[in-house]
Formats: C-alpha cells, sequence, structure tokens
C-alpha cells in the first residue's frame, strides 16, 4: 500500500462510482512524478480496478495530462483570438528570446517547456500567460524577463 | 446606467468570499427559507423568473427543472451537476463569479438540489481554474464547517453533499453530456440525444446541468421573487447578465447589465463599459456570445443586449462573450484561427467535425497563404455546409457557422486574398503569425513521421 493509493481511495469515496475518480487520481499521480509514465497508470489502475490501457487512454484526451516527460516548469501563452488581439504572440515571442527555445519545446537543461494554449478563461485580462498552472495577466513583452528570471531563481 | 450588479451585489465593497460578509448581506437566508417551502413551490419561483441558461443554449431552467423526475417518480437517485467548465473563447464571467461571489453559487446549488430532489451535487470546474477552484475550495469547507453543506443541512433533515471536480483541459468538456461522461470517469464525448440528462445523465440517473451563472442567480430569484425578477429585463430575456468583453477595446472586463437596455454600441463605446477602441481606431466587428456564435460586422450594433434582438440581427447571446475586433486584423487569419481552435478541441466521435474541421483549417491556410484557387473558396463553404446538422453537439457545427459567417460578411477580403495570391494585409493584420497549439502538434507529428535516410 502505498500513499498514492490510499489518497486514491480518499477520493473515489466520494464519488458514487469509484471510476469517477480516475482523473483526479491521474492528477494526484501526475504531481508525484511530473508527467504520466507507465508506472502511473499501474498504480492508478490498480488502486480504481481499471486497466493501466484504459487510464491511459483516459488521460490521452485531455491537455493537462502530461504523457510524456516535460520541464520542471511550464509556461503556456494563450493564443486565442481575445489574447492575440491585444499582442500575444508578441508575448510568446519574447519567451522564445529570453528562454532561447521554440514554442513546443524545452530548454537543454531541462527547466522551462514553453507551450502555447486555447482560451485560458482570461480574455478581459489577456495576454494570459499560466506559469506552472497560475494566470498572469496580463503579460506585456516587456514583463517577460521578470517571469523568466523568476523561474530561473527557483 | 444599464449596470445593474445583482450577481455581483456588495461584491465591490465587501469581500464576499467569506461566509461571515456573505451572510451580513443576507447570504443563506434564501437557503432557510427554500427547506422550509415545498420543492414545488421553488420551482415554480423559478420558472415564473423566465430565467434562461447563461452557458449559452438559453433553455429555461425552470423548464428544465421540470423534466427531472420528482423522486416519487424514480427509483433512481438524483444528481445535480454544476458546468463550470467555462471555456468558451471570449468567456470569463464564471470565473469572475467563482472568485468574488463562491457562496452565491453554493446556495444556489443547494436551493437548486433541494427543489429537484438531488442529495448529491456536483460542479465540474475546468482544470485551468485553479485560483477559482480554490476560492470554491475553501467556501466550500467553511460551509460544509457550520452545517450548511453536507449531513443534515441546518438541522432540516434534508442533506446535501456537493463534490468539487477538475477536469483537465478539454473544450468538449462544456457540452453537457460530454462533461457527464468526463465526471463519470471516461474520455468526454458528447452522447446521442435523447435521452436528456433530465431523464439519463449522470450514472444513466435523473440529473440536472445548469451553468454557473444561472445555478448563481437562484437565491436572487428566490429573494426577488419570480414574478419580480422577471420584470429586471425584458421579454423572453429576463434578468441580468454577466457580459464579456474582450479584444481591442478601451476597459475590456465582465459587466453585469440589466437585458435589453443598452445596445452592443454602449457596451462598446461607453465611458462607463468599454471606453470605445484604443487608439482611436475604426471597429471592424463583433462577435457576440463568444467563438462559436456568428460574426456581426461594424454597423449591426444597434442590436440591444437580449436573446431576441442578437438573434434578430442574425447572431446568439451564446455565453455573452463580446468580442471586439478593430479595422486591424485580417479576417480569413480569423477565421483561420477559430477553426484552428475547433480542431484542437474536436473529440474526434463524429467524422464531419474531425475530419471537416481539419479540411476548414487547411483550405482557410492556403487562402491566407495565397495558394488557394477559385474553387477552394466555394469548397470551403461547401465543407462548412457538409458539416453543419451533421454532429452529435454544436461543435463543428459552431466552426463551420461562423466560418460562413466571416466569408459572408466579408466576402471581399476573402476574394482578395484570391485576386492577390497574398494576405492584403501583408503580415500587418493583428493577428499575423500566431502560433496555435495545433502548430505545434502538426510540427510534432511531422517530425515523428520523418524516416531518416542512410
Amino acid at each position: 500500500m502505498t500513499d498514492l493509493y490510499d489518497a486514491i481511495q480518499e477520493i473515489a469515496s466520494q464519488y458514487p462510482v469509484r471510476r469517477s475518480a480516475v482523473m483526479p487520481a491521474l492528477r494526484l499521480a501526475q504531481d508525484r512524478y511530473g508527467w504520466l509514465p507507465p508506472v502511473a497508470f499501474r498504480e492508478v489502475a490498480e488502486a480504481l480496478d481499471l486497466t493501466p490501457a484504459y487510464c491511459k487512454g483516459v488521460a490521452s484526451f485531455y491537455d493537462m495530462f502530461h504523457l510524456a516527460p516535460i520541464g520542471k516548469h511550464l509556461v503556456e501563452v494563450c493564443t486565442n483570438v481575445s489574447c492575440a488581439l491585444v499582442g500575444a504572440q508578441q508575448t510568446l515571442e519574447m519567451f522564445e528570446q529570453e528562454l532561447g527555445i521554440r514554442a513546443g519545446e524545452t530548454t537543454p537543461n531541462g527547466e522551462v517547456t514553453l507551450g502555447v494554449l486555447e482560451c485560458a478563461g482570461g480574455c478581459g485580462w489577456g495576454p494570459v500567460v499560466s506559469v506552472d498552472h497560475r494566470y498572469h495577466e496580463p503579460v506585456k513583452p516587456e514583463d517577460v524577463p521578470e517571469i523568466v528570471e523568476g523561474l530561473r531563481a527557483g | 446606467m444599464p449596470v445593474r450588479p445583482l450577481l455581483l451585489e456588495h461584491a465591490d465593497e465587501s469581500d464576499l468570499t467569506k461566509l461571515a460578509e456573505y451572510e451580513r448581506f443576507g447570504g443563506y437566508a434564501q437557503l432557510r427559507r427554500a427547506l422550509g417551502a415545498e420543492p414545488e413551490k421553488i420551482k415554480e419561483e423559478v420558472l415564473a423568473s423566465g430565467i434562461r441558461g447563461r452557458g449559452g443554449a438559453a433553455f429555461p431552467m425552470g423548464r428544465k427543472m421540470q423534466f427531472v423526475p420528482t423522486p416519487d417518480k424514480t427509483k433512481k437517485p438524483i444528481y445535480f451537476v454544476v458546468n463550470a467548465d467555462e471555456s468558451e473563447p471570449g468567456t470569463f464571467k464564471d470565473r469572475e463569479i467563482m472568485l468574488r461571489v463562491p457562496h452565491l453559487l453554493i446556495e444556489g446549488i443547494l436551493i437548486s438540489s433541494y427543489a429537484i430532489g438531488a442529495r448529491l451535487a456536483f460542479i465540474y470546474i475546468r482544470g485551468e481554474y485553479i485560483d477559482a477552484y480554490e476560492t470554491l475550495r475553501a467556501a466550500l469547507d467553511e460551509a460544509e464547517s457550520r452545517g450548511l453543506v453536507g449531513a443534515n443541512v441546518l438541522g432540516s433533515g434534508w442533506s446535501c453533499s456537493i463534490v468539487l471536480h477538475r477536469g483537465a483541459g478539454a473544450y468538449i468538456c462544456g457540452e453537457e453530456t460530454a462533461l457527464l461522461d468526463s465526471l463519470e470517469g471516461k474520455r468526454g464525448k458528447p452522447r446521442t440525444k435523447p435521452p436528456f440528462p433530465a431523464i439519463e445523465g449522470l450514472y444513466a440517473a435523473p440529473t440536472e446541468v445548469n451553468n454557473v451563472e444561472t445555478v448563481a442567480s437562484v437565491p436572487k430569484i428566490l429573494a426577488m421573487g419570480g414574478d419580480n425578477y422577471a420584470a429586471v429585463g425584458v421579454e423572453n430575456s429576463t434578468g441580468t447578465r454577466l457580459c464579456c468583453l474582450s479584444g481591442n477595446v478601451v476597459r475590456p472586463g465582465n459587466y453585469e447589465l440589466e437585458l435589453g437596455k443598452s445596445t452592443i454600441r454602449q457596451l462598446i463605446y461607453d465611458p462607463d463599459l468599454g471606453g470605445g477602441i484604443p487608439e482611436g481606431r475604426a471597429l471592424k466587428a463583433v462577435i457576440p456570445g463568444g467563438s462559436s456564435t456568428p460574426i456581426l460586422s461594424a454597423s449591426e450594433i444597434e442590436a440591444t443586449l437580449d436573446y431576441d434582438a442578437i438573434a434578430k440581427a442574425g447572431s446568439q447571446f451564446g455565453a455573452a462573450g463580446f468580442i471586439v475586433i478593430d479595422e486591424r486584423c485580417c479576417m480569413v487569419q480569423l477565421g483561420l484561427r477559430f477553426a484552428q481552435f475547433y480542431q484542437q478541441e474536436s473529440c474526434g466521435k463524429c467524422t464531419p467535425c474531425r475530419e471537416g474541421v481539419r479540411w476548414q483549417v487547411d483550405i482557410l491556410r492556403r487562402i491566407e497563404d495565397g495558394r488557394a484557387s477559385q474553387g477552394e473558396l466555394d469548397l470551403l463553404l461547401d465543407v462548412c455546409d457538409r458539416i453543419l446538422g451533421q454532429c452529435l453537439c454544436p461543435l463543428g457545427d459552431s466552426s463551420a457557422m461562423i466560418v460562413a459567417s466571416y466569408v459572408a460578411k466579408f466576402r471581399e477580403e476573402y476574394q482578395r486574398h484570391l485576386d492577390d495570391e497574398a494576405c492584403p494585409f501583408g503580415g500587418e493584420s493583428s493577428l499575423s503569425g500566431v502560433v496555435a497549439p495545433v502548430d505545434l502538434h502538426n510540427a510534432h507529428v511531422r517530425a515523428e513521421l520523418e524516416v531518416p535516410v542512410g
């Protein structure tokens, strides 16, 4: 029995059908490993009486589950229309310049992954940038160096 | 002044995320009243209010409640589900409600659950909304500790638990049957309807699904009385709505407005609302209900903010996400960027959507790059036609309908791309070069498919 197994049982007890806990369980596993390696699917499957393939099938549907390793930090720029109209692409390009990588890549030291996001739900405060899942709103190109500095420090 | 804080009443002068503050302004008084009333009476008040769903489909909440069988008519449990998966581009109102008046939502859930006979309610909140999740979690914990949520609510003998369930990044889960599949621990794909969720919803049991803003309105409806609530706004559009204003506008944000009392023009230009377009630029178009609603040109903004007037103007009020677009925007790029969004978010279940939206993206890309022939513009509209009405949910329809509306309203601009064999904006459009998630995905797939030589 592991901590993860027990934590999943506790979550599952909230639902009339235990399978409903698969997404929160995958999230817990991802928090532990940083992404979802094969062992994570085995552990979630065992805790919920599912198969690893089923759990991977669910995870692969949702953008917030990572089926491959990502950087220690995740920076995502919303480039949907409301943010793009107020300069999201310029913000993204500043991140590319400051980090020395293109969108979709991870810095060679494995520290930061840079991505783009569909509408984050902060359209009135755009461009929205999600840094390790915390929204920064708005982020203009001139705000980028400070954010990158903060990531390098921590 | 058209601003009328009802849901956000007192939220400016007080921290209503705290239970004590919420109660100081009459919070949970309507729950206490409701628990002493017959459930049928509450449903009647909601029906009398005329409130229509605020998530986009605009179905009257009172009628939806009546479709759910009463507990004596079903052997199954009844569930209440709040759709907090707000993901419609241009919409950010539910997040503000959850961040600023979480107890209003919780009180609305409790009253609604009591009215339909549910003892278990779920809030399906989109995974990216960590701030709203934490605010709601804290509010729920506080409400539970005070006996407002859980066993024997306020000593009434009625129990109701609320489970806060986080999504994980899938726009489609805002569609109610996809949401229910996701909540059941599956890939979130829309179901065939009927049966409708009111009859066979979560775990195949009767389920009421409502949007955050709709549910948060319930305590206000009870406080005012259904008839008095119906007197706010205009016929067929009662009450207030948080109108989300974004894009090229001086003062973007959410504005809670009485329905039917102001126009789209006022929303954009009134100094107390949008304040106009930055740097005095000209308005080109506005999308009134979120990305899934047809575009209105600058000459169509006299419509009042109500369901009928916006429908008459040729669009939909939808989720009240107003995206303001100034003269610098290329309409082919606009179509391309939104089609890319729908391609990214299509669940893949229905072929016309899965394949058709990808075709839209490919053709729009060719038009934008000046590589398309005249026939391809016709093909684009043909593809739109072949998606419309052929799928289980409105995702593909939305992409088809909006792209067709851009071509219809800005045909000359599309034609110029063909004639000039280039974008007339020459890289100077406000959407030039925008990288979308599908671009990265496609690049990744291409890289994997590359076969090393030698």
